[in-house]
């Protein structure tokens, strides 16, 4: 194969790789249409042999330049536009960007509905790892069966989702200075029900998946991200946890009300696939005692600050970075305002694009297979690395 | 952690030719940035990421703002005596100014290590035309390769040192920056480039024109008897 083919930036690099070793590279693009791409993402990778010898990510197929829709609509306008970026986890979503809106108006929210923003963030937590741990085990090979018992409990909470905000998945329900909605005592309730349940299908999940030989066999070891590099290229949440740093915005930052609660951060050893797996899983225990905790603690009050303003919102000029721990790492909110009622820059830090800065450095040296399931481990959605 | 003047001043103290300047946040999130000059901002970079005491070794957010640049009325008032020996007259006089446009480029900064933050640093262009360029700091956190690559892509922000500078949102041939204030998106903003036409034109070799169509009947057949 002519070496002149093999894309320009890392040409000679890929020269030296093929003068030293003889064989013939290939070059494999992989996507958009891949359906282990978990939507339209596209791998240029060059192999050689079975080896993975360098790797480049090409985004941008679902890009609709999200930021500049938000300069050109009202505050609240932007809300039900982030329930589309990371569209498993609306709820964080609207979330991370209520507390930058009220960090850059000063607004304060009522103890009740801090409550509820825990219960449905830990809910949406549940929900994204579930189906994590399914799509990663429908890219290790093993099809269908995980999957579909991770969307039979994803399709529980979301029912809790639609009865509380209209819609399964596009919530919008977060508001600047409380929730728009406020939860019924039946609500209430049924969540207290899916919350005593869910460790027994935990319990049944992980004695299918966790111990499993050819599981073990299949992500142990594989796509090792070491701690230092993790922290220098920005990689949070679940997937710098499982290389061993404790790092959790909810223990650091300590927004909300979650000081108030018992947890544990659950940390890996490795910083390979399976410990990035067992993380999520060790996760979701804990957020089951968070749960546990916030709605036993459910306060009465009002659910909306009676003074925040819904129209006519205008917050003075200056400038606020809010951010909060989503199920897929960090995910923040940049906003500048000039006083107007639209924000002079809307900036979204979406957790899962820049995790995939790593994604070369995971994959060099491995096979093609196991891209895939390095890929599915660090959790993308595309509605969110694209904008 | 330290306020952003006594971060400043341990920066003086140790680069004593940088310019750096303390960029005020009037909001009441009170996060206020600091300005550094090009030249050193790669060492003061690499000094908050290395610092025992601050340890900034999480470069979280990068992204750009486009400041265009903005007519500035100022209305001065001053009092005429009335040569007459009347009451003084209060005569205003606008002044118009040009404030000058330029990019900026904001780096949210965290330390993993302490748990605290954010320290912003920011880079300013020169204007928003020909001197776009600012130092890249993705040799100093690898968080900002693909970030830094957006806001290239967005703004037209160069940043020089970056290893793989390339649009990571657009297509290659895109030719604009859309995140700028007065892009305007092109009226046929739908249409692309397909190779269908060519397709077609090479096909035709397979696909001999029609012969051309008979004559039509110019009289309308008799019905058939019975």
């Amino acid at each position: 194969m002519n070496p002149e083919l093999l894309g320009s930036p890392g040409g000679a690099n890929v020269r030296a790789v093929h003068d030293a070793f003889h064989g013939d590279l290939l070059e494999v693009s992989m996507g958009p249409h891949h359906p282990s791409t978990h939507g339209v993402f596209r791998m240029i990778v060059t192999l050689d042999g079975e080896r993975i010898v360098k790797l480049k990510p090409v985004f941008g197929y679902l890009h609709r330049n999200h930021e500049k829709l938000g300069e050109t609509v009202s505050y609240l306008a932007s809300m039900p536009y982030t329930d589309r970026l990371d569209y498993l986890s609306a709820m964080t979503n609207n979330w991370a960007y209520a507390i930058a809106v009220e960090k850059l108006a000063g607004q304060p929210v009522p103890e009740r509905a801090e409550y509820v923003r825990v219960i449905l963030a830990e809910l949406t937590r549940l929900l994204n790892h579930t189906c994590l741990a399914g799509f990663l085990m429908q890219d290790c090979g093993c099809s269908g069966t995980p999957l579909m018992y991770a969307f039979r409990e994803r399709e529980k909470i979301l029912d809790l989702f639609e009865s509380l905000s209209g819609s399964r998945m596009m919530c919008n329900y977060q508001r600047f200075g409380g929730c728009r909605v406020d939860p019924t005592p039946a609500w209430v309730d049924a969540t207290r029900t899916l919350v005593g349940n869910y460790g027994a299908f935990l319990d049944e999940f992980e004695a299918l998946l966790t111990g499993n030989e050819i599981i073990m066999a299949r992500t142990q070891g594989v796509g090792v991200l070491s701690s230092a590099l993790a922290i220098n290229a920005g990689v949070t949440g679940p997937m710098l946890r499982a290389t061993g740093v404790a790092s959790d915005l909810r223990k650091s930052d300590a927004y909300g009300v979650y000081p108030r609660f018992q947890f544990r951060v659950p940390l890996g050893a490795h910083g390979d696939v399976y410990d990035r797996y067992m993380v999520r899983v060790l996760e979701m225990r804990e957020s089951i005692k968070i749960l546990e905790q916030a709605l036993a603690g459910l306060p009465g009050g009002p659910i909306m600050d009676p003074k925040a303003k819904l129209r006519g919102f205008r917050p003075k000029a200056g400038e606020a970075y809010g951010r909060i721990e989503g199920p897929k790492g960090e995910i923040g909110f940049y906003l500048v305002s000039d006083g107007s009622p639209n924000p002079l820059r809307y900036r979204v830090r979406p957790p899962s694009f820049i995790n995939l800065t790593v994604l070369e450095d995971m994959c060099l040296g491995q096979t093609v297979a196991d891209a895939v399931i390095i890929l599915g481990s660090v959790d993308i959605v595309l509605g969110e690395v694209d904008r | 952690m330290e306020s952003i003047e006594q971060i400043r001043d341990r920066l003086l103290a140790q680069f004593p030719r940088a310019q750096l300047a303390v960029v005020a946040n009037p909001g009441p999130a009170a996060q206020h940035g600091l300005l550094l000059d090009h030249e050193h901002a790669a060492a003061i970079a690499r000094f908050l990421r290395d610092d025992p005491a601050l340890r900034l070794d999480q470069c979280s957010n990068v992204t750009g703002i486009d400041w265009p640049e903005k007519e500035i009325v100022e209305t001065t008032k001053s009092t005429v005596p009335d040569p007459a020996g009347g009451p003084a007259k209060v005569v205003e006089t606008k002044t118009k100014r040009l404030q000058p446009g330029c990019l900026e480029v904001v780096y949210h900064l965290y330390s993993v290590t302490h748990g605290h933050g954010p320290v912003i640093l920011r880079l300013r262009t020169g204007n928003r035309t020909d001197a776009v360029a600012v130092p890249s700091l993705t040799p100093v956190w690898r968080a900002c390769e693909f970030q830094e690559r957006e806001v290239f892509d967005l703004f037209g922000v160069t940043f020089t040192g970056h290893p793989d500078l390339r649009r990571i949102l657009m297509w290659d041939g895109f030719k604009d920056f859309p995140m700028r204030k007065d892009y305007v998106e092109p009226d046929d903003y739908e249409w692309e480039p397909t190779p269908h036409g060519a397709v077609l034109e090479k096909a035709k070799v397979h696909y001999p024109a029609p012969a051309p169509a008979a004559p039509a009947p110019t009289a309308v057949p008799p019905p058939p008897a019975g």
